[in-house]
């Protein structure tokens, strides 16, 4: 390793030293204290600061707004935290293309607050929008109650340009919402969690704003009902933008659906789904406590909490909280849950055992057996040498040789991604 | 070079007699894809029909170092499935079962063989649909369609390939077998699907397919305007875009492309200058609302004619016309040349008038087809084999239209694949640094360079820390790639 000295001038050359400066508590990653924090202003600058990171062997940890840099596992080093926060305007709002090209520091609030102005939006729910930025929701594939209607956000980036640690800065896709051109690299970086590159930039189709929307709830008594429910609702005629049950223990379960139409598409709308409920009635409701409801998980986390997203078939909801539930009788776990109707979920647990070790794994087990996954998002201090990710399955060599081929060095976010990635 | 017998018989004991072709007159047949003027003879064409024979011939290229070339249907029009030189085909078509249908899921797992409409058919009985509708539907396969990432009229709301396959089993170059995504969605990983879909062949071959279906909407409604000329057409898709609508499609045609379709399956199209064809679907009384705003920007933008097909047999045959323009061109001229460049939709009123301006200089009728929603032209320039000079003509005209979509900021392909055909235009489109970075990862997949080496990236890179003797690859003696 070069001399610390010369590393933080020739940093400072790339980015001025008011660009460059030392630590402060706040910005350990997962107890894990670096030993720059770097602010480059634009993409050459990024590259090059990543670059010289890579040559001089130090580890780096992209960071956009911060707000899940608990995902993923404890970083083996972290070196020089590479920051997007001044990478942030918004290049080009093709409205009228209905695309817009990003930077990667850019928040998805600031984002939508923009495309508004053209009654337009990205169609994502974020977490915490007012501080996440594009590189971050992608980089962690964060995913809302929206994707139902309009996918995720693989299917909403077209384009993207990564900085790799070489310094190259490598475009992939474009700006047209059709494209089949090359590799879909902006799919292989969304959800990487900044391990191949750090995006800099990208660029998203967008959809319109829906003018009028509603939101309405429905209790079951039981998770079969609501389970059949939920069938008989993705089953039908009915053309809603999100779908989500919400659950804890001991409580009925709660499901709540959006419909965004026209004035008489709602009406005809929610009556379609007074047709398809039968006898359970429907109670319009607050959208933003209930769209928002997920970031309520990560709050007043206690000493014991874990939060977890989780993939389940949708035709298995219903039996994911009967094992919850089973935690709950045995183990004196307490669960609450958002689980949308792709199969989607977030789970908070509580507990004040130390037993939790052994049942987060034995919960895990039961989401892979059924070919689900279990990701740990927020644990306990205790609870960091667990793995994050679970089992990545047999193409885990083969995303060993992807992350050889772009990041030889193991420069970027080193262990934090599956399998010791 | 030839295929030595003994090779030959170790094929033929994975496959059996009836799945390997050797004879020259048979090979024939697989000497070329939709694109036919691009032929190679494969050494060899073999007929796996489990994934465990796919992964026996695979380890036997992988051990002798043979490129293969996989192949579905053969309906590509950018020659994906053309073979390379010194290479053996193998033909996923005998791999076309439907495995499993699961309705409380809208999933169905299919091997790459089966037909993109036998999907749609196995679950309309209840309501669903495959949602990707390239207009060979009826005859190209699944496989295919998750290698070109294939799109179709309906992609403008429903999405491409893409969209709609969530899991992959595929035998990697060296004969491995991954799974790739999984019937639940966001398994933990990179986005490996993501990077195969639209790989064009060139890290490996798909096994099995798991795909999700729709539901269909409650009603679909297609309305027909006839405008004075393709610009007023294209105000009107504009202005319904930005009035916050998603149709299910928006299809432009001009005169030319009217009169080759009018010829071929009597659609009954008005004649005009720039036909509009709009599909909404969804809930009815959505549907409705909608369709009136439709009809009033129709009128609007100047449309002289507006009709709705009031049936499903109004439909069809509007659908027909559509989707039989690229063969209808046959009724008006004895050859053409297919492009599939995108645009961003508000280039449209320029560049279309730039492929005018081309072709009156080029002396060659350009007709055009497009899914006009989502920009995505398809210019079919006309021109006569018979008449010295006119095919490299066409040829030039073809790709300066293409360079016309990527200064408008656009691309060179949005639902054809880039294969042998537009390689070359390649490098106009990305940068050095972009396609090297797609070939690294190419390299993890691939670092033989065995699938389809020859295809998409204009130079193919060959892979440092080869695992082995170094030994000069096929490609680099015949001087087709460099080492880097």
């Amino acid at each position: 390793m070069l001399e610390t000295q010369s590393i933080r001038e020739e940093l400072a050359a790339i980015v001025g030293t008011a660009n460059l400066r030392a630590p402060v508590a706040q910005d350990a990653v997962l107890g894990v204290v670096p030993q720059f924090i770097v602010e480059p202003e634009t993409e050459k600058q990024l590259a090059a600061a990543l670059s010289c990171a890579n040559n001089a062997g130090l580890a780096v940890i992209p960071r956009g707004g911060g707000t899940k840099m608990e995902w993923g596992n404890r970083p083996k080093r972290a070196d020089l935290i590479l920051s997007t926060s001044r990478l942030n305007r918004i290049i080009e709002h093709a409205w009228a293309d209905l695309t817009v090209t990003v930077e990667a520091g850019c928040t998805l609030q600031a984002l939508q607050s923009a495309l508004a102005t053209h009654g337009q939006r990205l169609a994502f729910d974020g977490l915490w929008p007012e501080r996440a930025t594009i590189g971050g929701v992608l980089s962690t594939n964060d995913s809302g109650a929206l994707r139902l209607r309009f996918g995720s956000l693989r299917d909403l980036i077209i384009g993207v340009t990564i900085a790799l640690p070489d310094g190259t800065l490598a475009s992939s896709g474009g700006k047209v919402v059709k494209n089949v051109a090359g590799y879909d690299l902006p799919k292989l970086a969304t959800g990487a969690l900044g391990t191949l590159g750090v995006i800099t930039r990208a660029v998203f189709r967008l959809h319109p704003l829906c003018p009028n929307s509603r939101t309405v709830a429905f209790f079951a008594t039981n998770w079969d009902e609501m389970q059949s429910k939920l069938h008989a609702i993705q089953d039908s005629k009915l053309a809603h933008s999100a779908f989500q049950i919400r659950a804890a223990a001991g409580k009925v379960p709660e499901a709540n659906l959006m419909f965004e139409a026209t004035e008489a598409g709602l009406s005809a709308q929610t009556a379609c789904l007074r047709t398809v409920l039968g006898a359970t009635s429907i109670s319009e409701t607050s959208s933003l406590e209930v769209w928002r409801a997920r970031e309520n998980l990560f709050a007043n986390l206690q000493e014991h909490s874990v939060v977890a997203k989780i993939s389940v078939l949708p035709s298995e909801i219903a039996k994911t909280v009967q094992w919850l539930d089973g935690l709950h009788t045995s183990a004196h776990i307490s669960w609450q849950a958002i689980i949308q109707a792709t199969g989607i979920g977030f789970l908070r647990l509580d507990a004040d055992a130390s037993t939790l070790p052994k049942e987060l794994t034995a919960l895990r087990a039961q989401f892979e057996r059924n070919s689900g996954s279990f990701v740990l998002l927020h644990r306990p201090e205790f609870l960091r040498s667990l793995d994050a990710w679970g089992d990545p399955g047999d193409a885990l060599p083969l995303m060993r040789a992807v992350k050889h081929r772009l990041d030889g060095k193991n420069t970027l976010n080193p262990g934090r991604f599956v399998g010791g990635i | 070079m030839g295929i030595s017998s003994r090779l030959l018989q170790e094929f033929r004991a994975i496959v059996g007699p009836r799945g390997l072709i050797s004879s020259p007159e048979e090979l024939r047949t697989y000497e070329c894809d939709g694109l036919t003027n691009f032929r190679v003879m494969p050494l060899a064409v073999l007929l796996p029909s489990t994934t465990e024979q796919v992964q026996s011939i695979v380890r036997i290229c992988h051990r002798e170092r043979i490129p293969f070339v996989a192949r579905g249907s053969g309906t590509g029009l950018s020659g994906g499935a053309l073979p390379v030189e010194n290479g053996i085909v193998i033909s996923l078509a005998r791999m076309n079962r439907i495995l499993e249908v699961d309705f409380p899921n809208a999933r169905v797992v299919v091997e790459p063989g089966v037909i993109n409409l036998d999907v749609t058919a196995c679950v309309q009985p209840q309501g669903y649909f495959y949602a990707p509708d390239p207009s060979s539907q009826s005859v190209c396969s699944i496989g295919g369609n998750v290698a070109e990432n294939s799109g179709g009229a309906h992609c403008l709301k429903y999405g491409f390939t893409t969209t709609h396959v969530l899991g992959l089993e595929v035998v990697l170059p060296d004969g491995s077998l991954v799974h790739l995504g999984g019937k639940c969605l966001d398994a933990p990983g990179y986005d490996l699907l993501g990077v195969f879909v639209g790989s064009e062949g060139t890290l490996g071959i798909a096994t099995k397919i798991i795909l999700r279906v729709v539901k269909r909407p409650e009603c679909i409604r297609t309305l027909l305007a006839a405008f004075p000329g393709t610009n007023e057409a294209g105000a009107a898709v504009s202005d319904i875009i930005a009035a916050g609508m998603l149709p299910a499609a928006i299809e432009m045609m001009d005169n030319l492309a009217i009169q080759a379709a009018e010829a071929a399956v009597h659609p009954n199209y008005p004649d005009c200058g720039g036909l509009l064809l709009v599909e909404l679907d969804g809930p009815v009384a959505e549907v409705e609302a909608l369709m009136q705003s439709v009809d009033a920007i129709c009128l609007k933008n100047g449309a002289t004619e507006i009709r709705l097909a009031q049936t499903d047999t109004d439909r069809m045959l509007v659908w027909k016309g559509r989707k039989a323009a690229f063969a209808a061109m046959g009724r008006i001229s004895p050859n053409y040349i297919v492009q599939d460049g995108v645009i961003p939709r508000t280039a449209l009123p320029r560049v279309m008038s730039e492929i005018a301006r081309l072709s009156g200089e080029a002396g060659l009728r350009v007709a055009n087809v497009f899914h006009a929603g989502d920009g995505n032209l398809h210019p079919l320039v006309l021109y006569d084999r018979q008449i010295s000079g006119q095919e490299h003509a066409a040829e030039a005209l073809s790709y300066k239209i293409l360079e016309l979509c990527l200064a408008a900021g656009g691309s060179i392909t949005g639902e054809h694949g880039v294969g042998e055909e537009k390689k070359r235009m390649m490098s106009q489109m990305f940068n050095e640094p972009d396609l090297d970075t797609m070939q690294r990862v190419r390299c993890a997949f691939d670092p033989l360079l065995l699938s389809n080496p020859t295809k998409v990236f204009p130079t193919p890179r060959l892979c440092g820390e080869k695992p082995g003797e170094y030994a000069p690859h096929p490609l680099e003696t015949a001087g087709i790639a460099e080492r880097f």
